[in-house]
């Protein structure tokens, strides 16, 4: 799946600002302000998600601001749509 | 004039005979606009002043020069009611040695009454000051600079410490009267350029809530006030400075016209909203030991029935005769609170100190019904946990929690929750509202914390109710 930069998200509280572009294999940087009670959990929402649209080489970075896992798959979906073109509620 | 006390800062230092190691004090009234501490601390740090221990009503955002005083060795123990910003952060991750010692605002007040708390030398900042030290909280000269209203908080140091310095950036003719300071306390006058910026007086925690979820909480709330049993005519109020617990005045306000009621007084922290109650005669007295907004102040300076008392007067719990015993209602905010009704106000939930306990305890206590306000969830930060953080005001003294997902009451008022539920409130087990929290956020891994303590939390009698370590 060829990728380009793409961005879902806002940096309000409760949500989470996603950019997402090529790369080689799933490299997931992380800010959160609850890193250290979730930042394993939100990392692994955020891998199943892509995992899930077939997404295998990107580069994501994430700043988060205490998102519900609901929210991460949503902004995470989002941001892989607008990368590659493939809508995944249409297709 | 003669016997004037004017003099500049260094020279009454030297005259306070002030030493290492010993105990300064300071009043928190222009919150985040202060500059005294920061003016002060520096001069004593110029002159070469080592360990000393700083005793304040309450620290915030403004006092991060206090950081570079402690790796300095200038300041080596902090006393407080509560610190915020980037000081609260270094502390919270073990900058002091010696742990910070937290106490509520009346516990504060009787430990220096009682001399539990030795002050050697108060700095107090004042809008207005004669020669001789009489100091108040406002000016009515043509010349005023600043103002804060209420000294509360600065009260029990002036009469109590054994040396007392005013400063002030609008020096008065004598005599400064009605005063709040004495200058029968007083032993030095200093004027400064400024000593506070009152614009910022309602900055830090106070916000005006435009969010509907606080709205939500507001109106819930004032049910809960309403048909709680004590909302009759006489009765009396205080609000804590969430942005739930300051809009929930608003929405009692239309049912006491409604039905009638006018309050006896308002205490505590007194807000713009309790001054247009007061205004439009459904407040009696204004009971004022801290103005939290311009508003406020100017009421406390041109309105008799609007009284300033001190921390001791307002919330002691070794003196009966302190204003939180004749208290009804009390509206508080919280951080955290437990299935135990256990209450954190002072440390995150990232483990970083981030509040003050201010009158929390104090008024929780007293008071015939206190109600915490708080939404269940804080983005993915849950505000109704199995157990507190920190435990800062025992759930012995806390009898509803009011959240958008449902009403607690504790189980120790049965009557309360009676009330209620016949009013058709949606009365539910504490439990549960924790139980709902984590199946919305999941269950968040422990903190890292280290196994230094760097903080102590006072309970208001003197005996310490929690211990803070350090997160790493």
């Amino acid at each position: 799946m060829e990728l380009k930069e793409a961005v879902a998200g806002t940096l309000e509280s409760g949500d989470m600002l996603v950019r997402i572009g090529p790369g080689e294999g799933l490299q997931v940087e992380l800010q959160s302000s609850v890193e250290a009670q979730f930042g394993r959990r939100i990392r692994a929402v955020i891998r199943e998600t892509l995992e899930g649209l077939g997404v295998e080489n990107a580069t994501v970075r994430v700043v988060d601001k205490g998102a519900l896992d609901c929210t991460i798959r949503a902004r995470v979906t989002a941001a892989a749509v607008r990368a590659s073109g493939k809508d995944v509620w249409k297709d | 004039m003669r016997n004037s006390k004017l003099t500049t800062l260094e020279e009454a230092i030297r005259r306070s005979g002030l030493r290492d190691g010993m105990t300064i004090s300071f009043h928190h009234h222009f919150r985040g606009g202060d500059k005294v501490v920061n003016l002060v601390v520096d001069c004593l740090s110029r002159m070469g002043f080592k360990d000393l221990h700083l005793a304040a009503s309450s620290l915030s955002d403004v006092h991060k020069p206090l950081i570079e005083h402690i790796k300095n060795g200038v300041i080596s123990r902090i006393s407080t009611s509560g610190l915020r910003g980037e000081l609260a952060d270094a502390i919270s991750r073990g900058l002091m040695e010696q742990p910070v010692v937290f106490r509520s605002h009346g516990g504060r007040g009787s430990a220096i009454a009682s001399g539990e708390l030795k002050i050697d030398v108060a700095f107090l900042g004042a809008s207005s000051s004669d020669e001789l030290g009489n100091a108040c909280g406002y000016s009515r000269s043509d010349c005023a600079k600043s103002i804060c209203g209420s000294l509360g908080y600065a009260l029990p140091d002036a009469r109590y410490a054994a040396h007392v310095v005013v400063i002030t950036d609008d020096l008065v003719a004598y005599p400064n009267m009605p005063m709040s300071i004495s200058a029968a306390d007083v032993e030095s006058v200093v004027v400064v350029d400024s000593v506070g910026d009152s614009s910022k007086i309602s900055a830090g925690a106070i916000r005006d809530s435009k969010n509907p979820r606080d709205i939500l909480l507001a109106k819930q709330a004032a049910k809960v006030v309403i048909n709680s049993g004590y909302f009759e005519d006489g009765f009396s109020i205080q609000t804590g400075t969430g942005g739930a617990s300051l809009a929930v005045v608003k929405y009692i306000r239309e049912q006491m016209l409604q039905q009638g009621i006018k309050a006896s007084f308002a205490l505590g922290g007194i807000t713009a909203h309790m001054v247009k109650l007061h205004e439009e005669g459904l407040i009696g007295r204004l009971v004022d030991v801290q103005s939290f907004d311009k508003v406020a102040a100017e009421s406390l300076k041109n309105d008799p029935t609007h009284q300033e008392v001190s921390a001791v007067e307002y919330a002691s719990g070794q003196h009966l005769g302190s204003a939180t015993h004749a208290l009804d209602i009390v509206i508080l905010s919280a951080l955290e609170v437990d299935v135990d009704f256990n209450v954190n106000v002072l440390v995150g939930s990232d483990g970083i100190i981030r509040g003050a306990i201010g009158g929390h305890q104090d008024t929780a206590a007293d008071s015939a019904l206190s109600i915490i306000v708080c939404p269940l969830l804080r983005g993915r930060i849950p505000c109704v946990v199995p157990k507190v953080t920190t435990l800062i005001t025992p759930g012995k003294s806390v009898d509803v929690v009011v959240t958008e997902y449902g009403i607690a009451v504790n189980p120790a008022r049965p009557e309360i929750a009676e009330r209620l539920q016949a009013a058709g409130l949606r009365v539910v087990d504490i439990k549960s509202l924790a139980e709902k929290a984590s199946s919305i956020i999941g269950t968040p891994e422990p903190l890292p914390f280290g196994d230094k303590v760097v903080g102590i939390v006072m309970n208001r009698d003197g005996s310490v109710l929690d211990k803070i370590y350090n997160i790493q």
